[in-house]
């Protein structure tokens, strides 16, 4: 469904993106300009429910007179901004940030990372065999969800999620500095042990697969994990009278993970336990009661 | 809010330190031990809890003061109280260098590595150490040492801090330091020997300790040999708690500083000789310091201390602004922005409450001018912060001090509770209705909140990590409300400007670089110390005050995020615009002079760690970018050449990539200084 908001009618501004006369809403980002104009700027740490934290810096763009370059996910459209998108300059810190991520981290099942990588022309492995990685352990403390963080690139969109964005459970902040920081419970403690409450939100938001289902994970371990195996389809949770919407992603007659439409003006794509969680009973059939 | 907390309890002394802060718990919803009736009526919490996040910081410090480290039990007490969550808690405390999440002794040695002591022997002091106490981190014999950035005592290199945890919490600093005083002082910070006057670090004022005569004039002395009682030991206390002995305190404990004292004992090197010629009347933001006696309010005044503010308040706020723009004062914590423009910016803002924050947490390698002035003159900082405040619209002004200066922090306190007792604090200044008041905050061991968005995340009680600019500080700063963000060097400028007015003040200096500036020369010199010169004054000036080396390698300008510049560029002109043009930049004031015998490649090792070290983490080509470059410069420390240029082509496009799409200034900067020397100086080749 699509969900069109009323808002106070907002004025547009006139700016140029790579010399094309463009018109943008005030207070819509340069990303969003962009993408109105058909341009394809690489993002990883936006999340189209959260406020970016733009720390990946795999968007910046060149605004004329910046002394840096700018995030798109984040600068916001001023009259006059002379825009480029496509610049050697962006280019090289696109492609080199890809490969600082790529050499660091295990960016296997981030979406289109293997195809930005290829077009930003980054080559990962130029740091040496030596270069220092993440080296996470996936922690595996419960039987809802998986936490490897040898997968993260710290977009802060789980933390985000939990905290005062959506969920107000705060059961996860970044702890310690530079390479060093890490996605972290209290005192580092086993989720279980922590104010996890498991409404998955973070795993919604996730843009690496560094947190995952259980089910994902376990699959993907046996070779088994199969997306293009996979239906979605979106139902209403049948647990209580709220209405949020659910999608399964079935897989053989299973279902495999529950995700929920970001565009639910609701939900907003959160869940709580039970919808994200509680499939269980759907697939008890006879036939799989032992 | 949904907070959960674990089942962790604090020990006594853990709730008392956090107690001593915040007051007993009033319920059993902010950690009282005992449910009282009204506790099951209604739920306590809410904005005016939340709103108590900022005291977080403070918190962890009491925590960490009292114990020596930070507890699961003592962490879930203090966020219990705060309303805080135990996972950021959890964020705040793993992110600064002085804390500690996991047990250790409640002795803790910094021993500074960094560039000026590097180039003054400090990994000899480390090797010693390993030896006599163990490796670093390893808790040997009731103290635990572990290497640490720059500790700002560059001119008394090599340096080392040691500081002990307790009911009264001791710090001693030990520079210059040998294995041999840095245990003394580990096992008994209360009789370390004293620290020299300020003013010994200021060449210019011929004061150099122990030989000069006695400069500063004392009130109340109380003999010539302070007892050994008054030494480090009380007085050198990170806090001051009321302690049994607090009745029995002298009311002034900066008099009993000895100053030119001769029962300190004698310096370890005869390295330095005392032939700078005093400035005279040309010092003027260290005019005061060694000539006044820094714990004495009447002292300050009888050396003109508050004519500056009384003639702010002749003028108002819109004329004070005008005469700082008109002075031409550009911002001296190495980015040079008018700082009457961003007074006036955050002046005309009309969103409430405007705050003033003075960035006294000087960490840039090589830098200890702010703590100079601090220690010499800190009634001279606060009378600036007042006109600051006035000049903004700010009723409160947050000195963020780092967390490694003790004695700064002893002598800041007691001028704010002088300054506050006179009325030139408080609700109404100087009886001109004007009300202001002062608050230090102590940073923990984070370069990175000397940012200027980094600080206010810092006061907050969030994780120290910079925010996106825009919005600017003059919009949305502290606690989202316009703030001016003002070095200590910069606001002290604003004591001369009022006093000799706009014009006589800009025809000190050149055209766009008015004024007086401090330098931090260290390294290979015969009088390390801040020295204070007109602007345009040339590089090759400066170091012949400070009596060079005879084999000049290189000199490294504005610190780890400068560059370096060559023996045959010492006339370069000392001002933003003459520094710029050279391709290099004055930064901090930072002056660190190398002679030949150093080892180009492992200072530029030590750049690179440093940065390492202090990224915050938040965005990516700073956190990895400074892990790759560190692990470059170390395959290429010993290789020239060819050998060499893979490498060095792989660091420039980190460099770039850095410098384009890093979030702040640290990540920006980073590879400035490696950049220079492999350009301006050959290394590698």
């Amino acid at each position: 469904m699509t969900a069109i908001p009323l808002r106070p009618p907002r004025r547009l501004v006139d700016l140029t993106l790579d010399g094309e006369p463009v018109r943008a809403p005030e207070d819509s980002t340069l990303l969003d300009a962009c993408r109105a104009a058909g341009k394809d700027v690489p993002t990883l740490c936006q999340g189209d429910t959260l406020t970016p934290k733009n720390a990946c810096r795999v968007c910046v763009v060149e605004v004329e007179g910046a002394r840096t370059l700018a995030p798109a996910c984040s600068r916001r459209v001023e009259q006059g901004m002379e825009v480029r998108t496509d610049t050697e300059r962006a280019r090289h810190s696109r492609k080199v940030v890809l490969e600082l991520l790529a050499s660091s981290t295990d960016l296997s099942t981030t979406p289109r990372a293997a195809d930005w990588i290829e077009e930003y022309g980054a080559e990962p492995d130029r740091f040496g065999a030596d270069a220092a990685r993440v080296d996470e352990e996936p922690k595996v403390d419960n039987d809802l969800y998986v936490r490897d963080y040898d997968k993260c690139i710290l977009c802060y969109k789980c933390v985000d999620a939990c905290g005062d964005q959506w969920q107000n459970t705060f059961a996860i902040a970044v702890a310690g500095r530079g390479f060093d920081a890490r996605i972290s419970t209290e005192h580092d403690a086993p989720l279980t042990d922590s104010a996890c409450v498991y409404c998955g939100n973070c795993i919604e938001v996730c843009p690496t697969g560094a947190l995952s289902f259980k089910t994902e994970f376990d699959m993907r371990a046996a070779g088994a994990w199969d997306e293009s195996a996979q239906t979605e389809t979106t139902t209403v949770c049948a647990y209580c009278g709220v209405g949020c919407n659910l999608t399964l992603h079935v897989q053989d007659n299973e279902i495999v993970k529950v995700t929920s439409p970001h565009d639910n003006p609701v939900t907003h794509g959160n869940l709580c336990i039970k919808g994200r969680f509680g499939y269980q009973h759907v697939q008890n059939h006879a036939q799989n009661r032992d | 809010m949904d907070l959960r907390f674990g089942a962790g309890k604090p020990t006594d002394e853990e709730r008392a330190a956090v107690d001593a802060l915040l007051g007993p718990p009033e319920s059993a919803w902010e950690g009282a031990d005992d449910r009282n009736d009204t506790d099951l009526r209604w739920a306590r919490g809410g904005r005016e809890a939340r709103e108590r996040r900022e005291l977080l910081l403070p918190g962890l410090h009491a925590l960490n003061d009292r114990v020596g480290w930070i507890s699961e039990g003592g962490l879930d007490y203090l966020c219990r109280r705060l309303t805080v969550p135990p996972a950021e808690g959890y964020g705040v405390a793993t992110f600064y260098a002085m804390f500690a999440v996991k047990p250790r002794p409640a002795t803790v040695v910094h021993v500074c590595t960094d560039l000026a002591c590097a180039a003054r022997g400090s990994a000899r002091v480390c090797a010693e150490l390993e030896r006599d106490l163990g490796p670093a981190g390893s808790a040997g014999s009731g103290a635990v040492w572990q290497p640490s950035p720059c500790l700002g005592l560059c001119e008394r290199a090599p340096a080392a801090l040691a500081i002990r945890a307790g009911e009264t919490p001791q710090a001693a600093v030990v520079a210059p330091a040998t294995a041999e005083a840095v245990a003394d002082a580990a096992s008994a910070p209360h009789d370390a020997p004293a620290e020299p006057p300020a003013a010994a670090a200021v060449p210019q004022t011929g004061a150099t300790v122990p030989q000069g005569g006695a400069t500063v004039p004392q009130t109340g002395a109380d003999g010539p040999c302070p007892p050994p009682a008054t030494r480090a030991g009380t007085d050198d206390a990170v806090v001051p708690a009321p302690g049994p002995d607090a009745g029995q305190r002298p009311e002034n404990p900066a008099q009993r500083e000895p100053r030119a004292d001769p029962c300190a004992p004698p310096e370890s090197s005869a390295r330095r000789d005392t032939s700078v010629p005093p400035a005279g009347g040309n010092l003027v933001l260290l005019r005061r310091v060694g000539v006044v006696d820094p714990g004495s309010l009447d002292d300050y005044r009888t050396h003109g201390g508050y004519a500056a503010l009384r003639r702010a308040f002749a003028l108002g706020p819109a004329g004070v602004i005008r005469e700082v723009t008109e002075a031409g004062l550009v911002g001296r914590g190495g980015a040079a922005f008018p700082t009457g423009r961003k007074w006036s910016a955050t002046a005309q803002q009309p969103d409430h409450p405007h705050y003033l924050v003075c960035n006294a947490d000087e960490s840039e390698p090589g830098t200890f001018k702010d703590r100079v002035l601090m220690e010499g003159d800190p009634y001279a900082l606060i009378e600036a912060m007042t006109i600051a405040g006035y000049a903004t619209g700010a009723h409160r002004g947050y000195l963020y001090l780092r967390g490694e200066y003790p004695r700064a922090l002893r002598r800041l306190r007691t001028a704010i509770d002088r300054a506050r007792a006179r009325g030139f604090l408080g609700e109404d200044v100087m009886g001109q209705g004007f009300a202001f008041d002062i608050e230090i905050r102590r940073g923990a061991g984070a370069y990175i909140c000397g940012e200027e968005t980094a600080i206010f995340n810092s006061i907050e009680g969030r994780r120290g990590e910079p925010r996106s600019k825009p919005p600017f500080p003059v919009e949305k700063g502290l606690f989202g409300k316009p703030t001016a963000v003002n070095n200590v060097e910069t606001l002290v400028n604003v004591l001369p400007i009022l006093i000799e007015g706009a014009q006589a003040y800009a025809r000190t200096g050149t055209g766009t670089s008015t004024g007086t500036k401090l330098f931090c020369v260290s390294g290979t010199v015969a009088r390390p110390g801040v020295y204070e010169l007109p602007f345009g004054a040339t590089l090759g000036e400066l170091l012949e005050l400070a009596g060079p080396p005879e084999t000049l390698r290189a000199v490294l300008l504005g610190g780890a995020a400068g560059g370096f510049v060559r023996p045959d560029e010492l006339d370069v002109p000392l001002t933003f615009e003459g520094t710029r043009a050279a391709g290099t930049t004055l930064g901090s004031g930072v002056v660190l002079v190398l002679d030949d015998s150093v080892d180009l490649p492992r200072i530029l090792l030590r750049i690179a760690e440093f940065f390492r070290d202090e990224s915050c983490g938040q965005c990516v080509p700073c956190r990895v970018g400074t892990v790759r470059q560190e692990e470059a410069l170390h395959r290429i420390k010993d290789l020239t050449g060819a050998a060499a240029a893979g490498d060095i082509a792989l660091l420039r496009e980190v460099g770039q990539a850095m410098r384009d799409a890093s979030i702040c200034g640290l990540g920006q900067t980073a590879w400035n200084a490696v950049e220079s020397a492999i350009d301006r100086l050959g290394a590698f080749k």
